[in-house]
């Protein structure tokens, strides 16, 4: 596997105009010859289609929900970042790109995270036009609120339904390209596997959710805007259908896969409350530019909250980082939740969460203008939990959130199989070892309304490609391999479920395995047993699994089993990778690697690369390669925010 | 305060779109009340799987309440007794033990049944897909403080733009309208400056759309409004009417 990054020469301000120039081009007249196919229809997945639909092309896109506007951006509540500098607050390009790359603990490439810096603010202005309704101040100009990782106020938002609104934008500026008949849109079908012919990407093999039919697509390029793999833990904040069975597949196929060991546990998270549970809720960090994050200072104090007078309380991040307080970065944030429930000062029935407070910004503001910033967010905590936090502190805990790992991909975001390009959270490129809050949304908007034009007309105008149609070999044998591998998971229904196990069942074991050795905190004695556990659950998985029903009809059990199939195999790179790297950065904490301080270590002179995983066929231990990461235009620093 | 409840549960269960449906009758017991109504479900699908049944299928997927995938008609009220609640966010604390759950599927003509509580709600993308946007391609846009907005203005439009598209105003109003998702979608467009190049054509082309693929019409009824998980109002279909009659005359 050769890793060449693609990187324009020049300085960091110039590349990616440069860039522009020097990409190939398809003429208009031209670009309908071309297909293109798009898996996924979230930020990423719908700006694309849109986009490359305008521009001329065939799309076929594809979701596995019943409709293009359901897919899990949607969930993003805070808002979107954009160095747009209205607040005259010091913000710039350089300042967005400065504040992403140092919270991402310096384990990105700079280029992609100067391109996100300086395409943020054509997003606005792109999403406004499209007519979502951004909060605004009294003049009619757009408002912006605080988030983590930032000293300025650069986030633009739409209550706390922030993804909702973009990705109805997306979702509409995609239904008026279907209109057109520019995208055909395919809804209820999950991709199974990626087809390659002559070492390119050519094609995809699908299920027809309803039917369980399989069928054929072909295309001159793909791309995946697959989102996450935070649901091989089971409980995360993502949606119910979040998968990696995309990018498992490309990376099956060829595709590197990074630093899959990159996952961020967000801090404000709904807790834990029964085994019965099948999520986790994010509550926004955007709570933390008013609530304040506290825990009692002794042990073992089971007060109610508001009988603890401040004195007895601690309120941690204050004390402990003065400069950014309640808005440290996620995995700081987490981290010392962690802490302090470890030091036995965690609140609530199961001592596993910490308090954030409104109290005082309620005396300070008033409840209306609280309510008018998080009311729904308010409403949203009442109905899980039934405490007000009017009245009573919240309670929250760190949850899998958000997965900065993913398929490896060039300056071109396209990953080391021809053809095959990766947008949105699905690839690696521009959080590094940890994401700032508002800037998923972002990067996704980023990928698909002005990146990946570019690079789909720079590969098809550079690239010869044969004639390709969805009943070649490459294709038949594909949707075989597919068929060969449904019957093997039903396999083991044969018989009835006697002494058999649920998917849900396996699951729940697998993320139990990862939160407990590849979470919050990492160690080497974890990990490796980690390692030696995984077989006994994937044994379990392939010979002693129960799934009702058959392969031919809807079947969502069948749906899931597939899903944790592929995590299962998944789980063992994650580990792998964590494994590795015996430094802590960002969202990775490796306890031998700690400060005296109990912070994380990061150590440039060892790790400073990206893993990049290479498939080496069934069985066979992963290959590590690295891309080396450089410096040129920032100095990397130990991260401080005290 | 948690507690455990028992309940009756008579759902709607029907192999696929052809296949005639029947209520089937289930009994849960030890039910804790600070587990979501969609959980109470999974308990029942693992407990049916480990029995060799057939688990319900129900469609669902952000569980919080915001990507309008999950619902399901709940002792005769769509999403659930509790108000601007999604079936995900409802609880089963609203629920006392002894309690016999009726769960049916969004029912309406436009939204044919797939399988179990699953319908087909494809009508409403096409509906957007008739005209809910504002027709610009990417780039080349304009500053967005270009464009200034009042607050208010933008809030209003805001109200609108919350819908999740999730049906349930379709499947409790009597005559099965989709008004309420049409009204709240040229709501948002046309209270914005970004909206009005297209005003008419947008109204004309979203209700026509409505009509064609079989929605009823708005006979006051407010049942849309009152399941609404996200509390739009029927001021919206006011406004959809005015838009029309506004679009059709001048």
């Amino acid at each position: 596997m050769e890793l060449n990054s693609h990187v324009p020469e020049g300085p960091l301000a110039e590349k990616w105009d440069k860039h522009r120039f020097s990409a190939k081009l398809v003429n208009p007249a031209n670009r309908r010859k071309h297909k293109v196919i798009v898996v996924g229809t979230g930020l990423a997945g719908a700006s694309a289609s849109a986009t490359l639909a305008e521009q001329g092309y065939e799309v076929s896109t594809f979701c596995i929900q019943d409709s293009p506007r359901r897919a899990h951006s949607i969930a993003a509540q805070g808002g979107i970042n954009a160095a747009k500098n209205y607040q005259n607050d010091g913000d710039s390009i350089w300042r967005l790109f400065y504040d992403t790359i140092k919270g991402g603990d310096f384990r990105s490439r700079e280029a992609n995270v100067y391109r996100l810096a300086q395409v943020s603010n054509n997003i606005i202005d792109q999403c406004v036009a499209q007519g979502v309704p951004f909060a605004r101040e009294y003049g009619g100009t757009l408002a912006n609120r605080s988030f983590g990782g930032a000293q300025v106020s650069r986030t633009f938002y739409a209550r706390g339904q922030t993804g909702q609104q973009l990705l109805l934008g997306a979702y509409s500026a995609l239904s008026r390209q279907i209109k057109a008949k520019k995208v055909t849109m395919h809804t209820r079908q999950e991709m199974m596997e990626l087809v390659l012919v002559d070492g390119k990407a050519r094609g995809i093999i699908t299920r027809d959710i309803i039917s369980g039919k399989l069928e054929s697509h072909s295309a001159d390029a793909v791309i995946l805007a697959t989102g996450g793999y935070g649901n091989a833990y089971f409980l995360s904040t993502n949606a119910m259908a979040s998968n990696v069975t995309a990018a498992w597949r490309a990376h099956k196929m060829g595709a590197g896969f990074a630093n899959p060991c990159f996952v961020q546990i967000h801090p404000t998270c709904i807790p834990v409350h029964g085994d019965y549970q099948s999520k986790l809720t994010l509550m926004s960090e955007s709570l933390r530019n008013d609530g304040r994050v506290w825990v009692p200072k002794k042990p073992g104090d089971t007060r109610n909250p508001a009988s603890i007078p401040e004195e007895d309380r601690d309120y941690y991040l204050e004390n402990k980082y003065p400069s950014f307080g309640n808005l440290v970065p996620r995995d700081v944030a987490s981290r010392n939740a962690k802490e302090q429930c470890d030091a036995g000062k965690g609140v609530g029935s199961t001592h596993l969460a910490v308090y954030l407070d409104f109290a005082e910004a309620i005396r300070r503001d008033g409840e209306a203008t609280i309510l008018k910033k998080y009311g729904n967010l308010f409403q949203m905590y009442e109905k899980i939990t039934d405490s007000n936090p009017l009245h009573e502190p919240m309670m929250i805990y760190p949850a899998v959130h958000y997965t900065m790992g993913g398929l490896w991909v060039d300056y071109n975001l396209m990953t080391t199989i021809p053809g095959l390009f990766s947008i949105g959270e699905c690839n690696f490129s521009d959080h590094g070892a940890n994401r700032l809050g508002a800037s998923a949304l972002m990067q996704g908007l980023a990928d698909g309304y002005f990146i990946v034009g570019t690079s789909i007309a720079n590969y098809l105008g550079s690239t010869a490609l044969e004639t390709v149609n969805n009943n070649q070999a490459e294709f038949s044998q594909s949707e075989h391999n597919v068929q060969e591998r449904l019957q093997k998971l039903l396999r083991s229904s044969e018989g009835g479920p006697e002494g058999k196990f649920t998917v849900d069942e396996i699951h729940k074991e697998l993320g139990l395995l990862l939160w407990d050795h590849c979470g919050m905190a990492r160690n080497k004695e974890g990990l490796e047993k980690a390692l030696l556990e995984l077989p006994a659950i994937q044994d379990k998985f392939w010979n002693h699994l129960y799934i009702p029903g058959t392969g031919e009809e809807l079947n969502q059990s069948l749906e899931r089993a597939g899903r944790l199939a592929d995590f299962l195999e998944f789980a063992e790179i994650m580990i792998h990778d964590a494994l590795d790297r015996e430094e802590s950065c960002g969202c990775h904490l490796r306890e031998e690697s700690q400060t005296e301080e109990n912070e994380a270590k990061r150590n440039d002179a060892q790790y400073s690369y990206v893993s990049v995983w290479e498939h080496q066929g069934e069985g066979e231990q992963p290959k590590l390669h690295k891309e080396m990461l450089t410096f040129a235009d920032v100095t990397p620093s130990q991260r401080s925010y005290k | 305060m948690t507690n455990s409840i028992d309940i009756n549960l008579e759902i709607w269960r029907q192999k696929d779109s052809r296949a005639a449906g029947e209520f089937e009758v289930y009994t849960l017991q030890d039910i804790s009340t600070d587990m979501s109504f969609l959980e109470m479900l999974d308990v029942l699908n693992e407990k049916l799987t480990r029995e060799g049944k057939e688990p319900v299928a129900f469609d669902h997927d952000c569980r919080e309440g915001i990507c309008g995938m999950c619902g399901a008609v709940v002792n005769g009220i769509a999403h659930g007794p509790e108000p601007e609640t999604t079936l995900c966010q409802l609880h089963m604390r609203h629920f006392k033990s002894g309690d016999t759950i009726v769960i049916e599927p969004f029912r309406s003509r436009a939204f044919p049944i797939v399988k179990d509580l699953i319908t087909d709600r494809s009508a409403l993308d096409r509906i957007i897909q008739a005209g809910g946007f504002v027709s610009i391609n990417t780039g080349g846009t304009p500053d967005a403080n270009a464009i200034p907005i009042p607050s208010a203005t933008a809030e209003l439009s805001m109200d609108a733009a919350a819908c999740i598209g999730c049906g349930a105003c379709v499947a409790s109003c009597p005559n099965g309208a989709a008004m309420l998702f049409t009204g709240a979608k040229i709501s948002q467009l046309c209270l914005l400056p970004q909206g009005q190049k297209e005003r008419k054509e947008r109204a004309l082309s979203m209700i026509s759309t409505m009509d064609s693929e079989g929605f009823g019409n708005c006979t006051n009824e407010r049942e849309c409004e009152a399941v609404c998980p996200k509390g739009i109002s029927i001021s919206n279909i006011a406004r959809m009417n005015r838009e029309f009659v506004k679009a059709s005359l001048f």
